[in-house]
């Protein structure tokens, strides 16, 4: 089970609290994560990653473990941690103000 | 007893004001999607109680709300917004090429008879439109495609398709003005579009100041009895046209400042029009520090203030393009916000003032439904 951590605008629009939890295939990478994240909560789209290029948008990172993965390919494996459960992937809103 | 519901889209939030036909006493509902910019809401004439809001932010992008309860509860609908074909490039500031990249939608506007199709308007400038109550947009590329939309430019907000007007009594007729392109008419429900600029003169923002397309067109209003005559505040210049668009001659008269953003036409007299005279070229605050709305009844040239109610010392709040409307009660009620966060209504066409809430995020748009 995969811990998925949104920022809190993200978990207003998927209508969750908390972290929340996805089964995804192995490999685990931040494109299949996000992938199962977007099957998920179908509104989601578009707010992460561009419709169509599926790059990430500009205001947004990806951390774990203490990692910035926000520049890391899209099929990067995630930590062993992430994969197995024990730490969460975390979507940030840049810190951008406002 | 009929009343009017104010549809109010803030820098950060959706606020929703109500009261009865008296327009005296008030009920404030929000925030709606808090922390968000709200761009725009308005609802459908063919079924008031469906709504839309635009609402994005920097972080995640633009996603568009839909209400069938007039307000109550929203659910997102479509948010995929892609531009038809290739995009070239328009002109950044300094006049060179800049690629086409979608920002978010300024403007929504829903048919006059079908809840279930919207009009948007958005930045980089484009036309959308959706038929499914915003589950799917599709561009209508002729107007970006009309032959100069190289040479359009943003304006110190962005490049926005910020006004859409439609047409009671001619279905297919459509006009629409961008920041910095201009006005546009389409006689074909959006497929083919036409620059309408012919008379407005920008000579210092423009190498050919009176080009065809480039014009910093802040808003266009119309009566719809009078389908051919639109009133146009412009960067500098207030103008009308009594020809539909293809030519326009400056009504800016006594006015202190002819700079402004909105415009407005009183929902029963065709000649009545509001503007709100702002200082530029880069204060943007009302002259003297008074809030006044001016008024012709005359159809321009022959303005007159509008102060009782409105703060006339130390007042330097903007009021933007989208932040002026109307209701349609018999007494004529005038509306706008500022980005100081108070909205103002009149429910004497603008002799009298009060404000309904003070202390909201900085008004982005105002929109007005009279209710039965």
């Amino acid at each position: 089970m995969i811990r998925v951590e949104l920022p809190a605008h993200l978990r207003t629009l998927a209508k969750v609290e908390g972290e929340v939890e996805l089964e995804v295939q192995a490999p685990v990478t931040l494109a299949s994560v996000l992938d199962a994240l977007e099957a998920r909560f179908p509104v989601l789209r578009g707010t992460i990653r561009d419709h169509l290029t599926r790059q990430r948008r500009d205001f947004v990172r990806f951390f774990a473990c203490e990692q910035d993965l926000s520049h890391e390919p899209p099929h990067t494996p995630l930590p062993d941690a992430v994969a197995r459960g024990a730490e969460p992937f975390l979507v940030i809103g840049a810190l951008a103000g406002g | 007893m009929s009343g009017v519901r104010v549809l109010v889209g803030t820098k950060k939030g959706a606020f929703i004001l109500t009261s009865d036909g008296k327009r005296e006493s008030w009920k404030v509902a929000g925030p709606h999607f808090a922390g968000w910019e709200i761009y725009h809401l308005k609802g459908s004439p063919a079924d008031p109680n469906r709504l839309y809001a635009s609402q994005s932010t920097g972080w995640f992008g633009q996603l568009i709300q839909r209400s069938n309860d007039g307000g109550e509860t929203w659910e997102p609908v479509g948010n995929q917004f892609t531009y038809e074909g290739e995009t070239g490039t328009h002109q950044w500031y300094d006049g060179t090429p800049h690629a086409w990249e979608f920002k978010r939608v300024w403007h929504l506007e829903p048919s006059l008879d079908d809840p279930d199709t919207v009009w948007a308007g958005v930045e980089d400038a484009a036309m959308f439109r959706t038929t499914d109550g915003g589950a799917t947009w599709a561009e209508l590329p002729g107007l970006r495609q009309h032959g100069k939309g190289h040479l359009w430019q943003p304006g110190a907000g962005g490049m926005g398709l910020h006004t859409i007007v439609l047409t009671p009594s001619r279905p297919e007729r459509i006009f629409i003005a961008i920041s910095a392109a201009g006005c546009f008419r389409s006689d074909d429900g959006g497929i083919t579009w036409y620059p309408k600029n012919g008379g407005l003169t920008s000579p210092y923002t423009l190498p050919d100041p009176d080009a065809e397309v480039g014009h910093c067109v802040h808003r266009i209003a119309l009566h719809p009895s009078r389908p051919d005559t639109l009133f146009m505040q412009k960067h500098w210049d207030v103008l009308r046209s009594d020809d539909a668009g293809e030519s326009w001659r400056e009504v800016s008269g006594n006015l202190p400042s002819d700079f402004g953003f909105p415009i407005a036409v009183h929902a029963h007299e065709p000649e009545t029009v509001y503007v709100v005279p702002i200082k530029s070229d880069s204060e943007h605050f009302p002259p003297e520090g008074k809030l006044r709305v001016y008024r012709s009844r005359t159809g321009g040239e022959e303005w007159q203030a509008l102060t009782h109610g409105l703060p006339q010392r130390d007042c330097y709040v903007n009021v933007l393009r989208g932040a002026m409307s109307i209701d349609s009660l018999e007494s004529g009620g005038v509306y706008f916000g500022t980005t100081g966060g108070q909205v103002y209504a009149s429910a004497d066409g603008g002799d009298h003032w009060q404000a309904i809430v003070r202390d909201l995020p900085p008004v982005l748009s105002v929109e007005v439904q009279t209710l039965p």
